[in-house]
């Protein structure tokens, strides 16, 4: 987090060590969703299958980049008092050319995600970032700002996802390939064999309980983020 | 009988927490303690209850296919929906404001003990979320949308007093170290997700 109260460099290039962290820090030591506690409605909802997870995680990249980037441009013109309503209308403008997008190209994926889409319009991930880092620095490090905290959101919604496809359908489906089973067909229970799915992992109360254990691996292997109580 | 029975579903079988994980962040956030988790909710129950029927309105009147016919038949091909992201999160912003203008003069007891929840409640996921349902779901009157958002908001407000009653006694345990405050709070969610799983398929 310290990273976020750090003046604005005065002129550094594009790729210095500073802006480096500004990419690699979300991914583990203040990822947006393990440390940060931000966007998680949507991280746990869509989370059922890896191929929603990756469209969900393109939409956020998309609008994380164009709101931080906005916003940032517009930092010094923006009245404080009602900076909030400023920063719904930029993102809620970005998401509506998302959703339309989605639902001309991936008709199929838009149902799955039904309000999710819409949702991220609230999604603290987003908002998060821009008042804590957009509203105060250039378009430059903000951009790298909103790559490196969508990438760090993606990361956990595909792990998470991944672990709930593969033991809730004992399959994945990819684009162009079908369902890939990590099993032979036929020691599924459904084809006579003994092993079953579980469904427990598609219901929506695991997706929590895998949230939990990515943090309980995360902060076991990085002891600074462990809380007092 | 209708009523009653949109009422229960929004707070046991279409639990917004557990069911769909909205407002989490504000939920893990505002869960340390009893005493504020209760005037959040409270405050989200209070904005659900006057956002959904308005954002109802809206979406029948101006922003639905054919929506705008009580102007002119002409209008009857006139599809605003693209529009309701937008339209939705504006007045969600303004009720949030009005309603804390309104409340402050008026009742400043209850702001005393909303006050400081009110503006995070803009963002809430829930709040937006709640009218997002009752665009998708196309409930037949603005009693029952109404009905929707009261509902909806009570279960929210159940599960932030629920999780905050567990944390504050959870100090007390041996948790393991690295699960201390978030981790555990996430698993016990998704314990008390499957506990509410129960109430699936009950139908009044």
């Amino acid at each position: 987090m310290s990273t976020d109260t750090a003046a604005a460099p005065k002129k550094e290039s594009l790729f210095s060590k500073k802006n480096r962290r500004l990419l690699s820090d979300p991914l583990d030591d203040s990822n947006p969703i393990t440390v940060q506690v931000l966007g998680i409605c949507s991280a746990l909802a869509i989370t059922v299958q890896l191929q929603q997870a990756v469209i969900m995680s393109l939409s956020v990249l998309f609008v994380m980049i164009g709101g931080n980037v906005i916003v940032s441009l517009l930092r010094n013109l923006i009245p404080d008092r009602i900076r909030i309503i400023v920063q719904l209308v930029v993102v809620a403008s970005l998401v509506i050319i998302v959703d339309q997008v989605l639902k001309a190209f991936q008709p199929d994926i838009s149902e799955k995600l039904s309000v999710f889409v819409g949702l991220i319009i609230t999604n603290c991930i987003i908002m998060g970032r821009l008042e804590a880092f957009a509203l105060g620095n250039k378009p430059g490090p903000s951009f790298l700002d909103a790559i490196g905290n969508a990438m760090g959101y993606a990361w956990i919604l595909l792990a998470v996802s991944i672990v709930r496809e593969v033991f809730g359908s004992g399959a994945i489906s990819l684009p162009g390939m079908g369902q890939v089973k990590f099993l032979p067909s036929e020691w599924f229970m459904s084809e006579g064999g003994f092993y079953e799915n579980n469904n427990l992992m598609i219901l929506p109360p695991m997706a929590l309980i895998t949230v939990g254990i990515i943090i309980w691996i995360q902060r076991s292997r990085n002891q600074s983020l462990i809380e007092e109580n | 009988m209708e009523y009653l029975s949109i009422f229960v579903k929004g707070i046991f079988i279409e639990n917004m927490i557990f069911a769909y994980f909205l407002g989490m962040c504000s939920y893990l956030a505002v869960s340390k303690t009893v005493k504020t988790a209760n005037g959040l909710g409270l405050a989200v129950i209070f904005v659900l209850g006057i956002t959904v029927p308005i954002n109802y309105l809206l979406e029948n009147y101006v922003l639905k296919e054919g929506a705008l016919q009580w102007i002119s038949p002409e209008y009857a091909t006139v599809d605003l929906s693209f529009l309701s992201y937008i339209m939705f999160i504006a007045v969600i912003a303004s009720m949030v404001q009005l309603v804390e203008m309104i409340v402050e003069k008026f009742a400043p007891a209850l702001y005393g003990a909303l006050g400081i929840f009110l503006p995070l409640i803009a963002v809430n996921c829930s709040i937006l979320g709640g009218a997002l349902f009752m665009q998708d779901r196309q409930y037949p009157s603005i009693g029952e949308a109404t009905v929707f958002g009261l509902g909806s908001g009570v279960g929210w407000w159940l599960a932030i007093v629920a999780i905050a009653a567990i944390r504050e006694k959870i100090r007390y345990s041996h948790v393991p170290a690295p699960l201390k405050g978030l981790g555990i709070t996430f698993i016990i969610t998704g314990l008390m997700g499957i506990a509410f799983m129960s109430f699936m398929g009950i139908e009044i």
